[in-house]
């Protein structure tokens, strides 16, 4: 028994820090700087060995660095779909963006700027070239989601997965990955708010020595520390293949998708008019947690999967 | 990460599901905050530690089993899923036998853990006051220096179980008011001492669960000092970690209280209380991996420290509306006395004891994320 990150997992959200901690921006330099450290193919059979373990730790420092990349989509779910194919090369090197869909009629994330789409109906996985879709750019809350709603044609594109295993697999990695990015997203809203609320003063004091503000903050970090070591152990269990694997991812993303939510929350309230602005960078993680909260499946969905696994009337 | 148990793991947890199957009394036993429901208790507690499951962490020569964290963790969980009671002793177990590992002299360990074990000396928790609870350096009872020891006088107060234990552990003031925390020492006190009244009250759910302690001119020995003169705040806060984090709150508790409720909600529930049920179990399993998340952390040589009031605030919380949900799936019901509507009483006290939730937002808010004081 060790509840604990392993090295070479933690190796590799390392590496992703790294390239994090020097590119901020554009979105496309920072995806192919984190192509060029070898993060892209973290779960694709026969580069770097991994299994679902890496998730967890390496999604957090991305949700943490808040870059608008397909982090679930390409590294969870598409890039290990594509094993076999010649694309795959492009998809690892950062030049060729893939976006999933497994659920066709929902927006899909990316999906206006990608090239490559996996798109799940029933127990088929296939994947499609941009120009073989119908595609309807949408604006959104989180600009730099890039949504667009697909449409897609019954027949056509490659068969990349088949079975319902391999959908359910695709899906719970999906899932699990958008757990992890949440985590990440509420501990960089903390530490932001955190910074602020210690310089901000009013009233003689920095707003931070206020117990109200105190908390708040200290019931979000509850809650987000609770989602972490739930991610943790959903990531544990797809890896394990345990029998109660899809209970787990459900749980977890439950759980973060609240902890990120109240998070956000909290972190705008703490901040004043500053937290309601577009001038200051808190708005991006907040819009970009709220998006992840109802991706891949919101609280009540995950609750509904929970109790339905629990047998409850 | 490796959440796999190891075979001898499991042979341990085999063994403790054995025994607790032929062992737990059925039925439960009444109340332990009550006095006939204590020495059942008591009874109960020796035939445990007759069998050596009464302290299984510690070393052998103490009446343990010299086992590990996770065993020890794997045996709580056993223990309550088997429904076995509740510990009234968990004061001495649980809160003094820790500090007198870290603090106390070999002479006090060898005479003392061994009682403690066995469920002969038992102890009660001499902190709060009536002007001190929140603010416990503000305690005003004293110690002044006598022959060969210390005379205390002074007021205790929400001593659970003082009415039925032997022994008090508890913080005087042995220097001037004004030093607050710098000034209290650590003293242990048996309840038999000349000088020494307690009279038993009332909880919330009507057991005579607590007690007030006067003490007057109560002589305590040199050899019943607990860690040096002057130092108890430091002794005492040791021991808060244990109060506020593990070795109280296993999640084996929750996690059993859970599966008690998911089965009411089989019974007896509808459709309209799905969502409260599922994310009542799901809180539980995310204490289960936090726990396991810190025991990894300590058995690699890590102090939780702050940490524990994370864990604190958590289990109160959590433990309140797992009954709160029970209550809303008993309906009318709930009302009656039984297991769910006890449960549910003595659940409002977690967000009160061992350091307000309020105080551990406090504790979170300062020393983990450092936010300034006021
Ligand atoms: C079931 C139970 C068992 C107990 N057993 C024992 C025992 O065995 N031995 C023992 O010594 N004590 C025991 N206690 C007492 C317990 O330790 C105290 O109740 C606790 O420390 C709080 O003190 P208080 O009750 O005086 O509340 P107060 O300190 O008077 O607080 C009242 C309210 O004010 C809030 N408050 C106080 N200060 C602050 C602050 N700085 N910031 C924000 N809010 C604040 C509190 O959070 C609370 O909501 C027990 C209590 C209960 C309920």
């Amino acid at each position: 028994m060790r509840f604990r990150v392993a090295e070479v997992d933690a190796a590799l959200a390392e590496a992703a820090g790294g390239v994090l901690a020097k590119l901020t921006e554009p979105a496309d330099a920072v995806w192919r700087g984190l192509a060029g450290a070898g993060v892209l193919g973290a779960l694709v059979p026969g580069e770097a060995g991994l299994d679902e373990n890496c998730l967890p730790p390496l999604m957090e420092t991305l949700g943490h660095a808040g870059v608008a990349v397909p982090a679930a989509e390409t590294i969870a779910v598409g890039a290990p779909l594509l094993a076999e194919l010649p694309v795959l090369g492009g998809v690892l090197d950062g030049s060729v963006l893939l976006t999933v869909s497994l659920d066709t009629e929902a927006p899909v994330p990316f999906a206006a700027d990608a090239d490559l789409f996996v798109v799940g109906a029933g127990d088929r996985l296939r994947l499609f070239r941009r120009e073989e879709l119908g595609i309807t750019p949408l604006a959104s809350v989180d600009a730099s989601r890039k949504l667009a709603r697909l449409s897609v044609p019954s027949r056509g594109g490659v068969v990349v997965g088949e079975g319902a295993s391999v959908v359910e697999t695709a899906w719970l990695r999906g899932v699990l990955a958008t757990a992890g990015l949440l985590v990440g997203l509420g501990g960089r809203m903390v530490e932001l708010t955190v910074a602020y609320v210690r310089q901000r003063e009013q009233f003689g004091v920095p707003v931070g020595s206020f117990q109200a503000v105190k908390h708040a903050l200290a019931d979000v970090v509850v809650e987000l520390r609770f989602a972490r070591a739930s991610v943790l152990a959903a990531g544990w269990a797809q890896a394990a293949g345990e029998a109660d694997t899809g209970v787990r991812t459900s749980a977890a993303k439950v759980l973060a998708s609240e902890a990120a939510r109240s998070t956000a929350r909290a972190a705008i309230q703490c901040h004043g008019a500053m937290g309601y602005t577009t001038e200051y960078e808190l708005h991006r993680y907040a819009k970009r947690a709220w998006a992840l909260a109802a991706d891949w499946g919101g609280p009540a969905e995950h609750r509904a999967l929970v109790a339905r696994a629990l047998g409850l009337p | 990460m490796d959440l796999t148990w190891s075979p001898e793991e499991e042979a341990f947890r085999r063994a403790a599901r054995e025994w607790l199957a032929a062992h737990v009394p059925s039925p439960p036993l009444p109340s332990g905050d009550t006095r006939a429901g204590f020495a059942a208790h008591l009874a109960w507690e020796r035939e445990l530690f007759a069998a050596r499951w009464s302290v299984v962490s510690w070393p052998e020569e103490y009446g343990g089993r010299g086992a590990s964290l996770w065993e020890w963790l794997i045996f709580e969980e056993e223990y309550h899923r088997a429904g076995a009671p509740a510990r009234v002793t968990q004061n001495g177990v649980f809160l003094l036998a820790p500090t007198l590992f870290r603090f106390g002299t070999a002479e006090q360990r060898a005479r003392l853990l061994p009682r403690i074990a066995a469920a002969e000396d038992l102890w009660a928790q001499g902190w709060s006051e009536p002007e001190a609870g929140s603010d416990l350096a503000a305690l005003r009872s004293r110690a002044v220096r006598a022959d060969g020891g210390w005379r205390l006088t002074g007021h205790k107060t929400w001593t659970t179980r003082g009415a039925f234990c032997t022994h008090l552990f508890g913080l005087f003031r042995t220097g001037p008011q004004d030093a607050r925390h710098r000034a209290l020492t650590y003293f242990l006190v048996p309840l038999d001492a000349p000088g020494v009244t307690v009279r038993g009250f009332q909880r919330l759910d009507g057991d005579e669960g607590f007690a007030e302690v006067f003490l007057d001119d109560v002589f305590v020995p040199d050899a019943d000092v607990l860690g040096e003169v002057g130092q108890g705040w430091t002794v005492a806060m040791a021991t808060t970690g244990s109060e506020r984090g593990l070795t109280l709150r296993s999640p084996g508790r929750f996690l059993h209280t859970a599966e008690r409720l998911l089965e009411l909600a089989r019974e007896v529930g509808s459709g309209a209380h799905r969502d409260r049920v599922a994310q009542a179990w799901i809180d539980a399993q995310a204490y289960q991996w936090f726990t396991l998340e810190q025991v990894t952390a300590i058995a690699g040589g890590h102090e939780v420290g702050a940490e524990a009031s994370l864990a604190k605030l958590f289990w109160s919380e959590l433990d309140v509306r797992l009954h709160e949900t029970a209550a809303e799936l008993l309906g009318p019901e709930a009302e009656l006395a039984g297991p769910w509507s006890k449960g549910f009483l003595f659940s409002l006290a977690g967000p009160i004891y061992a350091g307000t939730n309020e105080i551990q937002r406090n504790i979170v808010a300062e020393r983990l994320l450092g936010l300034p004081r006021r």
